[in-house]
């Protein structure tokens, strides 16, 4: 019974001292924190991606509170969200387009040489350190996924050693990017649909000996539709500044010869059916 | 001196191949190559700068005549191997992986030499900026890997006081044997360069460290080297004795800091190949043009070592060597332990080329991504003290800071933690990975500092 | 006079296609250890004290290692089914062989076949793979499985058969260790007599913590003299299957050491801490502990401290952390002997410990080559 008693009072003045304590650090360490900071929070998606530039949301939200960035340089969220924050603070939500992330490559291991046997590290940038790589050309997708870890969305698949972007689930953040060695992924405007998925500077003729996919450059997207597509040297681009993109309609006029030119659906079904054939 | 008795020398940490490799070779006496058609000699064959390229293709040479001058002080002249015609500038598959800017001279067949240089017997009483200067024009670069342009090495920092030059026989890479034969088969030029270099720094301490397994090439210089007034040091056959630090730990005790150079210390490191090449570049007035190059493995038909001139593409070396028994896997430039594995034939041989090495696929490491079993065998074999699987694992996990603060850039990349490691990971090249981004991230930093 | 080589056009080069050529990072050269040559030997260090368990307790012990070798390599290559693992080189490198050698031989011999299915169950699955399999598990899978089975099965896990020779006539205090008079038991133990099923006794650890003290004598006498300390030596004594034949122990430790597959300092320390300790209070207070040498002797300590306590994967990389390591696990088992509810606590330190590795490793690197003193990054 007695020891009963004894711990009863021992735990009670525990409590009674440590409440005390708790008291009085509230009171005198509170950190004054802004309410809209956790209003604009609420609102923000919460993932954390640091595609606006800031170190997370909460970063983000203290930013945008305080006036030095707008709403819509998150990314991830969609008008909608970025006119119901620009409301709730009653700021301007900020002009802008989207953006997402393309790989700039189409030499999965069936359209490019894999020229090299590489022995080690599962890792892009370490492999490009190693001679460049398992495959032939230097300024493609290694493919070895360091921009499919590095998404926080999972938007990135990475099939027959060639990275792809799911556009459904890309949100542009922007951290595939930075984690490329070889700077094979752009970030193009959000409402585009066809891109050049060849990243190599290199002449037709070396290109072609390395990979069947890449542009040989050879201008027939560029005489065709002349606002829409620019080509220097050996590499032809989509103008994202145009004012009508390019769809489906004109990659099925233009006809790449080597398909480096194509629609993202296009893209994405060749690549998934890749090297089926072969196995028949 | 009583060979028994002497103290071997050594460092802590470090692991012991197997030595068979060098039986291979280092019984077989260096060859002179033949003269080829052909030669393309790299342009950036030394660290730092590359040197500016003063011919034109059409033009004729002559062996010995200038290619590429100097172009700044971490830069280091070119020389033609042979008389012929510059057939153009191209790209040829370099060393690194990346393709890399070539000379491409047609030989004639003639093989004649011009004079670039007065030689200069006398050197004790010459003035040792002009042996510096004949160092530095005669195209001089560190032989034994990391091709530093020698003129850099021996021109001490202001502030810095030198007093011990070390000459680095160590030769601890297994199957490399060229400055095995080379001490063993020209001990004075050796020693000469040494005590030319010596006097070029004005230092009389000199040391050779030497690894006991080369026993008879200790013998030899040791017959001369109280002539030179130079001391041979054995030291245990424990690789990486030859990487600097622990050379000169082993040899003078003391402890280079982290960071920091050989002269920091009050010492001078060079390769015994390099002391060579000043004895040719001072008395003799030639510039580097060729070297001792061991080409060995077990698939080779006749393994040796080979005097090939710079320019010279593997596959010739391949062929002095009678060609292969077996199918190689692996062609490595330099020697297995740090050497460079090559995706060409046409590489060309250049200054620091010590080894031209094909293994098989059962002889040649196969890495795999095993998960680590914290053996600890990896911590007890690295020369520097470091927790290298604990330091491949953060990176690995993306934590490369806490790599940096665990001192990931005072690594050798000697493959000491690669050598022993039972799960065969990829050591070696995940810390580099960490040690690119990490200068990377410094050299960022330093330019927005320098912006502001 | 042309000084071409006249080697030029050479036939019979059977160079591969240079896009062939394997490109990797240096070092291009292993040594010849790897993973299953580590786990080979490691079962063969083992073998000695496998042998004298089999030995000492024979056909019911040796029933128990094999349950426990198959049902661990079974659950090894279930979980690497059911997870989509290599099946072939996950069994291949040996660890789940391993762990089960080493569960069987912490386990009591006679348990039933389900005690070594639940403890493969908890090693396998709890104790390794549910981190990622081997490598990244914190604790020792074994005394995942062992702490498992002594929470759950707690009677089966402490009934213990008698030794071979604990019932001969020679053997000293028999009455002591649970066992009848030596007359009766010789009677009882052999294979003829059919009417018992299983003879049993009690370990020394667990005599020594329920003896009570008579006035005016030592406490622990029964059990703690120099006649009984040779029988502990020589394994003639209640407990599990491999852990009560020192000399076996001892070999194995010291194959272990040749191997280079422990750091000594492990069992040293531990052992030894264990010692000092025992000494200390059994100096001072002689009725509250037996002798140290009892100490050394008995219960799990030898076959903690040489197998379970140095297991690679979950003690601390460097010397020193190895020290502070072993250290904590004696500390840990004294005052678990002394004062805690359970006789016998190696388990419980070597785990409690296991957690602490990572702390260790972070605590006590090694200094790297060219630091004098440890100094601030910039």
């Amino acid at each position: 019974m007695s020891g009963l008693i004894v711990s009863a009072l021992v735990m009670g003045v525990l409590a009674l001292v440590l409440g005390t304590a708790i008291g009085i650090f509230v009171k005198f360490f509170k950190v004054k924190s802004d309410p809209r900071v956790e209003l604009v929070l609420e609102l923000l998606p919460g993932a954390n991606c640091g595609g606006c530039g800031c170190a997370g949301c909460a970063d983000f939200a203290k930013a945008v509170a305080s006036g030095k960035l707008q709403p819509n340089r998150c990314p991830v969220s969609s008008r909608e969200q970025v006119n119901a924050i620009a409301f709730a603070l009653g700021v301007d939500p900020g002009e802008g387009f989207a953006r997402r992330a393309v790989v700039c490559c189409s030499g999965d291991k069936y359209q490019t040489q894999m020229r090299k046997f590489y022995n080690g590290a599962i890792d892009c940038a370490a492999a490009n350190m190693i001679g460049g790589g398992p495959k032939g050309c230097r300024y493609g997708c290694i493919g070895m996924g360091n921009c499919a870890h590095a998404c926080p969305f999972g938007a990135i698949e990475v099939i027959n050693s060639l990275a792809v972007v799911h556009q459904e689930l890309c949100v542009g953040c922007g951290k595939c990017v930075t984690a490329c060695p070889r700077g094979v992924i752009k970030l193009v405007p959000a409402n585009s649909s066809a891109h050049v998925y060849c990243n190599s500077p290199e002449k037709g003729a070396t290109k072609r000996s390395l990979c069947h996919g890449g542009c040989i450059g050879c201008g027939k997207c560029e005489r065709a539709y002349p606002d829409q597509f620019t080509k220097t040297g050996f590499l032809a681009s989509v103008n994202y500044e145009a004012e009508k993109l390019p769809g489906a309609e004109e990659i099925e006029a233009i006809k790449c010869p080597t398909g480096a030119l194509a629609s993202e659906a296009g893209h994405y079904e060749s690549e998934k059916n890749a090297g089926k054939g072969e196995n028949k | 001196m009583n060979k028994s008795s002497r103290k071997v020398m050594s460092f802590t940490g470090g692991i012991h191949p197997v030595s068979a490799g060098k039986k291979l070779t280092n019984t077989h006496a260096v060859h002179t190559a033949p003269l080829l058609e052909r030669y393309t000699v790299l342009v950036q064959e030394n660290a730092g700068k590359a040197p500016e390229v003063i011919i034109k293709p059409g033009d004729k040479v002559l062996k010995y005549q200038l290619l590429a001058k100097a172009s700044g002080f971490v830069s280091a002249n070119l020389h033609s191997p042979t008389s012929g015609e510059v057939a153009g500038i191209i790209e040829v598959p370099g060393p690194m992986g990346v393709p890399a800017l070539a000379i491409d001279i047609r030989s004639d067949g003639e093989d004649r030499e011009t004079d670039p240089f007065e030689p200069i017997p006398d050197w004790r009483s010459a003035e040792p900026q002009l042996l510096l200067d004949r160092v530095a024009d005669a195209g001089l670069v560190g032989m034994g890997g990391a091709s530093f342009p020698t003129r850099v090495k021996l021109t001490i920092p202001p502030g810095k006081k030198v007093d011990t030059l070390i000459l680095n026989g160590a030769e601890c890479e297994p199957y490399l044997s060229a400055d095995h034969r080379l001490m063993l088969e020209s001990p004075c030029r050796v020693l000469e360069g040494a005590a030319i270099i010596g006097h070029i720094l004005g230092i009389d301490k000199i040391y050779i460290g030497i690894e006991i397994n080369k026993h008879d090439a200790i013998a030899e210089l040791e017959r001369f080297s109280e002539d030179y007034g130079i001391k041979i040091i054995p030291l245990q056959v424990q690789y990486p004795q030859g990487s600097e630090k622990q050379l000169i730990h082993a040899i003078v005790n003391r402890v280079v800091p982290p960071g920091g150079l050989p002269a920091d210390v009050g010492c001078v490191v060079q390769n015994v190949g390099t002391a060579a090449a000043v004895s040719d570049a001072v008395t003799l007035g030639i510039p580097l043009v060729e070297r001792i190059v061991t080409v060995s493995g077990k698939v080779l038909k006749d393994p040796g070592n080979w005097k090939l001139r710079i320019g010279t593409p593997v596959i010739k070396a391949i062929e002095f060597c009678g060609g292969v028994t077996d199918e190689p896997s692996k062609l490595i430039l330099g020697g297995p332990m740090m050497g460079f594995a090559q995706n060409s034939y046409e590489v060309p041989i250049s200054k620091n080329t010590s080894g031209v090495l094909l293994f098989s696929r059962r002889r040649a490491l196969n890495y795999r991504s095993g998960s680590c079993i914290r053996c600890g065998r990896c911590v007890q074999g690295c020369p520097m003290g470091l927790c290298t699987c604990l330091l491949a694992t953060a990176i690995e996990g993306g934590r490369i800071d806490l790599a940096e603060q665990n001192h990931v850039m005072d690594c050798l990349e000697c493959g000491s933690c690669a050598y022993v490691c039972p799960a065969h990971r990829p050591l070696v090249q995940t810390l580099r990975l960490a040690k690119a981004e990490i200068r990377r991230q410094r050299a960022a930093a330093a330019k927005a500092n320098s912006g502001k | 006079m042309s000084l071409f080589s006249d080697k030029k056009e050479k036939t019979g080069l059977r160079l591969p296609d240079a896009k062939h050529l394997v490109l990797s990072s240096s070092p291009h050269l292993s040594s010849s250890a790897d993973e299953g040559r580590i786990m080979l030997y490691v079962i063969v260090s083992l073998l000695p004290a496998v042998a004298a368990g089999i030995w000492f307790f024979g056909a019911p012990a040796l029933r128990v290692i094999l349950y426990s070798l198959v049902f661990c390599i079974g659950a090894e290559a279930l979980w690497c089914f059911l997870a989509g693992k290599p099946v072939w080189r996950t069994i291949g490198d040996c660890s789940a062989a391993v762990t089960g050698l080493l569960l069987a031989l912490n386990l009591p011999p006679g348990v039933p076949f389900y005690v070594p299915l639940i403890g493969a169950v908890l090693a396998i699955w709890l104790g390794k793979q549910i981190y990622g399999g081997l490598g990244n598990n914190p604790f020792n899978p074994v005394l995942v499985g062992r702490v498992g089975l002594l929470i759950a099965l707690p009677a089966l896990m402490t009934t213990w058969s008698p030794a071979r020779g604990m019932e001969s006539a020679e053997y000293p205090q028999h009455a002591v260790f649970g066992m009848a008079e030596p007359s009766a038991t010789v009677t009882h133990a052999t294979p003829e007599a059919k009417e018992c099923d299983l003879v049993t006794c009690a370990t020394p650890l667990g005599v020594a913590s329920t003896s009570v003290a008579a006035p005016g004598k030592y406490r622990f006498e029964k059990v703690d003299n120099s006649a009984m300390w040779k029988e502990y030596f020589i394994g003639r004594q209640g407990g599990c299957i491999g852990e009560t034949c020192a000399p076996a122990l001892l070999l194995g430790g010291i194959l272990l050491v040749l191997f280079n597959l422990i750091n000594w300092r492990v069992p040293l320390y531990f052992a030894g801490t264990v010692g000092v300790l025992t000494a200390i209070i059994h100096y001072f207070a002689p009725q509250m502990t037996p002798t140290p040498v009892f100490h050394l002797l008995t219960g799990g300590l030898l076959l903690g401290a040489i197998f379970m306590a140095t297991d690679m994967v979950t003690s601390p990389i460097s010397g020193t952390g190895c020290v502070i390591f072993a250290i904590g696990c004696g500390i840990i088992t004294t005052v678990i002997r002394i004062w805690g509810n359970y006789p016998e606590g190696v388990s419980f330190s070597i785990l409690f410990m296991n957690a602490l590795v990572p702390l260790i490793d972070r605590w006590f690197v090694k200094r790297p080559f060219g630091y004098t003193r440890r100094r601030k990054e910039v």
